[in-house]
């Protein structure tokens, strides 16, 4: 006897979820599935980015999720930068693995604590206008608050997969990550290339950043709940794959969903994860990997 | 052996001093402080194992250590077990969590060990949250044995914390230099060269997840008692995980002193910290210490040592 | 013209002389404003320190009182913290630095049950007075008589947060009959389910939901949907801030509209919470502390501390009205003080004695101990939020919104009941 209407909501949130944790992930489905860098520092990037559309939209009003296209080229550059430094440290040296992921994890830590020391550690909420209504189909409720999000979400998978897809530079970067000497014959520079990809990947946080502050108040450390969700759904989704990417943070937000509504919200995250190691029991190259 | 026998002389040398220490009765505090840096002895050690040595970085360390810590729980509110059984089984429970997480990921790329262990820490936290029994997420008081040797617990349990860190150190040591250390090297610089030379790597790889988990779980079984009451935040801090990377990157990855130089200094700073400066500072400056470390020094200041040397000599 | 030497024999006189006369001044000085050390760890940083903050201010605030009275004892009050990072492991060393290091006299528990927990052993060993600040049932396995909990839940702490809520349920007529519970998976939140379970028994109310949540979670809609479907007259909420904000704003999304909502969510009497959730507080009916209605503004001292707590907190980067923890921290050491100016010293057994059989006067009203350092009666309020404009913060300052339902005899108002007519 299942109750065909909450099922019916349970899957609805659950794709809507999955459409904002697409977002989410997009950053690491670009830097660690197509660039190999295990950027862990990345959820730190995501709540900064809630930060600056926090600060935007208590100063000076501003909708988030305009906060959060502004702000793109700023972190662009930063995402940038921060490659630059990695490179020069690491990649040049071929010590990659080891010590790049302990200088993302301190990068990790210093975001956060910077965070936390400038606006301490109160919850911040963002105002919009859509926030806190929603729109009724048939006895499915969709609030706009997840349904904004969710469109943002699908909108940034689709321009990313285009861009990859369709431009120079997107192509190059598809290349760099599947055969660095046949990129340099066809005269591009891999550090070049690398370092747009890697902007492009923080730069999608931003965005995402503002994305989440929409759905929920965020703290320095609300990072921690992503860093596993991020990885999760990449590997998931299949290493290089932005398609895949998408269909594994629906299938996790749909099972969230259906855990919190029928079983008992307690033990979803964890199935997400338990998924995830099964996966990498099972299939590491994930659903769509290369 | 002499080599054998003169290890055994200085650890036995360390003990030695640990326990006098302890009667002495000096200032109490000295005890709590000591016990805390002990402990990351014992951790970054265990860390340094696999990741120092093998090259598989795990993020998961709270996940061991907590586990250690509630299989004492467990133990304590079951049948009251005396404190070497929970060293014991909490070193075996989390030695065999390290066995299935190495097992799961065994022909994955060591990035992906990585990111299991992330998912490792949740899982298992979630589970703790959900087992009444242990407190779940109340948390648990624990009451501490009455007349200990040394007058207080936590004067004991320093000296514990000593002896199992001169353990930790000396396991480590015998690992380095055996042949198991050489394979694990190879492994750690190209798993593929290392397995075309005939390296068993992949028991290799389960060898270091186990011990390493052995050890972290050690680490954590005296925690209840010394801390008298566990809930699943503290003993799954990520304080643990940012440690256990830092305390290896800054003393040097590369041998057992490294471990025990970066959690000397590290540890001692963050509790001189704790009592002075605000700890929001002390939890930045770890992570810049920590970046400036891996950029600048990757090997650490046995590294920076050794560069010295070279120059002079 | 003196010889060199003859410079060096004189300097060295004059040296010494005035270093010996420093040294006299200064024992002298010290001795004479020896102050007396109270000692403590609080949450700075981590996930308490939004209540820890501003209760370091508030004690700081007393420190500043006492001391310009003469301090206690004659001797001026200095306050030695550290930050414990809402981190139990750190309390053991943190006080064994204080007593045994720092030397502080009397000691003051930190904020929050787990943090409170690691302590007890601790000054049971040492036999000392502890001033417990906010946690609930600590002392109930452990029974230590010289503890003291400033928190008003009264002798039976796991009902205390429920009990208003489900009384002012039973009362209602026609009695609702069914209940909906739901909440985090963390400390206050699943002590409050279970007292909220015996309650439920106790008014012979019928359970069609029980279950709890990780803090992590997103979404709160799927939880929502799944109470709405139960069809619920009561829905009982025990949540932590965030959740808290998600679970209210799922609710006006999804449409749930029990006849009463609310129960034990902690964060909603923020000021950052209420001035952001505005109107869709209306209706809830939520536990609480303190509220600035009149019996409360009344009481001695009250609007003074308030005054002098408002005008530092916006420097210092905490709640700026500080209805919640703040009156009551202050509380807590004017209790402490108190005690030690009764029985003119620090003797912790004394200290002990005389709070446990006094009757204290401070800016929240009359306290008295009971069973296991509790409030010999519980004092948890019920309030609820009406007529709530817009999203300023001077509505919050005053009375009026924020009406206190229950206990009767601090009532300020009455209920809206159902929760459906307080959102016209």
């Amino acid at each position: 006897m299942i109750a065909w209407d909450l099922l019916a909501n349970a899957v609805v949130a659950g794709l809507l979820l999955g459409g904002f944790y697409a977002a989410v992930s997009l950053g690491v489905s670009i830097i660690f599935g197509l660039l190999d860098i295990a950027n862990i520092a990345q959820p730190a990037f995501l709540i900064l980015g809630s930060y600056a559309a926090y600060v935007m939209n208590s100063t000076f009003g501003l909708d988030p999720i305009l906060t959060g296209l502004l702000f793109t080229p700023v972190f662009y550059l930063l995402g940038a930068a921060v490659y630059r430094v990695y490179y020069g440290s690491f990649e040049r040296r071929g010590e990659e693995s080891l010590r790049g992921l302990v200088f993302f994890f301190g990068l990790l830590f210093i975001i956060e604590v910077s965070l936390s020391l400038k606006f301490g550690v109160d919850y911040r909420l963002v105002q919009a206008g859509y926030i806190g209504k929603s729109i009724q189909f048939g006895g499915v409720g969709i609030a706009y608050r997840l349904l904004v999000p969710c469109l943002v979400g699908l909108a940034m998978t689709l321009a990313l997969h285009l861009f990859l897809g369709r431009t120079f530079y997107g192509r190059a970067i598809m290349a760099v990550s599947q055969d660095r000497l046949a990129l340099r014959l066809m005269g591009a520079n891999p550090v070049q290339i690398k370092t747009v990809a890697f902007g492009i990947g923080i730069a999608a946080a931003s965005l995402a950043g503002a994305l989440l502050v929409t759905i929920t108040p965020v703290i320095p450390s609300s990072d921690r709940d992503y860093i596993g969700r991020m990885f999760a759904i990449t590997v998931l989704g299949g290493m290089g794959s932005i398609g895949g990417t998408l269909v594994a943070a629906v299938i996790l937000g749909v099972i969230e969903s259906l855990m919190a509504t029928f079983y008992g919200p307690s033990w979803s995250l964890a199935v997400s994860f338990g998924i995830l190691l099964i996966a990498l029991a099972v299939r590491p190259a994930g659903l769509f990997g290369r | 052996m002499p080599q054998a026998a003169r290890t055994l002389a200085v650890g036995l040398a360390v003990v030695a001093a640990g326990i006098l220490i302890a009667s002495l009765r000096v200032n109490p505090y000295l005890y709590f402080a000591g016990y805390v840096i002990f402990q990351y002895i014992v951790i970054a050690t265990a860390w340094n194992i696999l990741g120092g040595y093998a090259g598989y970085v795990n993020f998961g360390t709270p996940a061991f250590f907590a586990l250690g810590a509630y299989t004492a729980v467990f133990l304590i509110q079951s049948i009251r077990a005396p404190l070497p059984v929970l060293i014991l089984a909490g070193g075996l429970v989390s030695a065999l969590l390290g066995l299935g997480i190495g097992y799961l990921t065994l022909r994955l790329r060591g990035v992906f060990f990585s990111i299991a262990t992330l998912a490792l820490s949740i899982v298992l936290q979630t589970m703790i949250i959900n087992w009444e029994y242990v407190g779940g997420s109340r948390g648990l008081s624990v009451i501490r044995p009455s007349s200990p040797p040394f007058g207080s617990y936590v004067t004991f349990l320093f000296t514990v914390m000593v002896l199992l860190a001169v353990l930790a150190v000396t396991a480590a040591r015998f690992i380095e230099r055996s042949w198991i250390g050489r394979g694990l090297a190879a492994l750690r610089d190209n798993e593929e060269a290392a397995e075309c030379m005939g390296v068993p790597t992949l028991r290799l790889k389960l060898f270091a997840t186990t011990i390493s988990g052995f050890l972290l779980g050690v680490a954590g079984a005296p925690f209840p008692y010394y801390v008298t009451f566990v809930e699943p935040n503290s003993a799954f801090n990520l304080d643990y995980a940012v440690n256990a990377l830092a305390m290896p990157m800054i003393g040097g990855t590369t041998s057992w002193i490294g471990p025990v130089i970066g959690a000397v200094l590290l540890g001692s700073a963050q509790q001189l910290a704790t009592v002075t400066i605000s700890s929001e500072m002390n939890l930045f400056i770890v992570g810049v210490v920590l970046v400036a470390f891996v950029v600048l020094a990757p090997e650490g200041i046995l590294g920076l040592v050794r560069r010295l040397r070279g120059r002079s000599s | 013209m003196r010889q060199p030497w003859q410079r060096v024999r004189i300097t060295r006189f004059l040296v010494g002389a005035l270093t010996g006369t420093l040294v006299l001044a200064s024992a002298l000085i010290a001795h004479a404003a020896d102050p007396i050390k109270i000692g403590f760890g609080m949450a700075l940083t981590g996930g308490l320190s939004a209540n820890g903050k501003p209760a370091l201010l508030a004690i700081q605030i007393w420190k500043d009182d006492i001391n310009k009275k003469g301090g206690l004892l004659g001797r001026p009050v200095e306050l030695v913290f550290y930050d414990d990072q809402t981190n139990p492991a750190t309390v053991p060393g943190i006080y064994t630095k204080l007593l045994d290091v720092d030397k502080v006299d009397l000691v003051i528990s930190g904020y929050g049950t787990n943090l409170i927990a690691p302590l007890l052993p601790i000054a049971m060993e040492r036999k000392l007075t502890l001033m417990g600040m906010f946690g609930l049932a600590n002392n109930e396995k452990y029974q230590y008589p010289n503890y003291f909990q400033i928190q008003p839940a009264g002798p039976d702490p796991q009902t205390s947060t429920a009990i208003g809520f489900f009384e002012l349920a039973a009362r209602q007529n026609p009695k609702p009959q069914t209940v909906a519970m739901v909440g985090a998976d963390a400390e206050y939140p699943q002590n409050a389910l279970v007292g909220a379970r015996e309650l439920v028994k106790k008014f012979g109310f019928k359970t069609v939901y029980d279950k709890t949540y990780p803090p992590s979670t997103v979404d709160y809609t799927p939880i929502v949907r799944a109470i709405k479907a139960t069809n619920p007259d009561i829905v009982f909420v025990a949540s932590y801030p965030p959740d808290s904000v998600g679970m209210l704003r799922a609710a006006h999304e999804v449409g749930l509209q029990p006849k009463i909502l609310g129960g034990g969510m902690v964060g909603l009497m923020f000021t950052t919470v209420m001035t952001s959730m505005g109107p869709m507080l209306n209706g809830i009916v939520n536990y609480d502390f303190w509220a600035p209605e009149p019996t409360f503004l009344a009481m001695p001292g009250i609007k003074e501390f308030l005054k002098e707590y408002q005008a530092r907190a916006e420097k210092a980067g905490v709640d700026p009205l500080g209805y919640y923890l703040p009156p009551y921290s202050y509380a807590l050491v004017q209790v402490l003080g108190q005690a030690v100016e009764a029985t003119k010293g620090l003797d912790q057994q004394k200290i002990a004695d005389y709070i446990r059989t006094h009757e204290f006067n401070t800016i929240v009203g009359k306290v008295k101990f009971g069973k296991n350092g509790e409030w010999a009666t519980g004092r948890t309020l019920m309030v609820q939020y009406q007529k709530i404009q817009g999203t300023g913060i001077e509505q919050f300052r005053g009375p009026g919104k924020k009406i206190v339902l229950w206990p009767d005899d601090l009532k300020s108002g009455s209920i809206i009941y159902p929760y459906a007519a307080a959102l016209k």
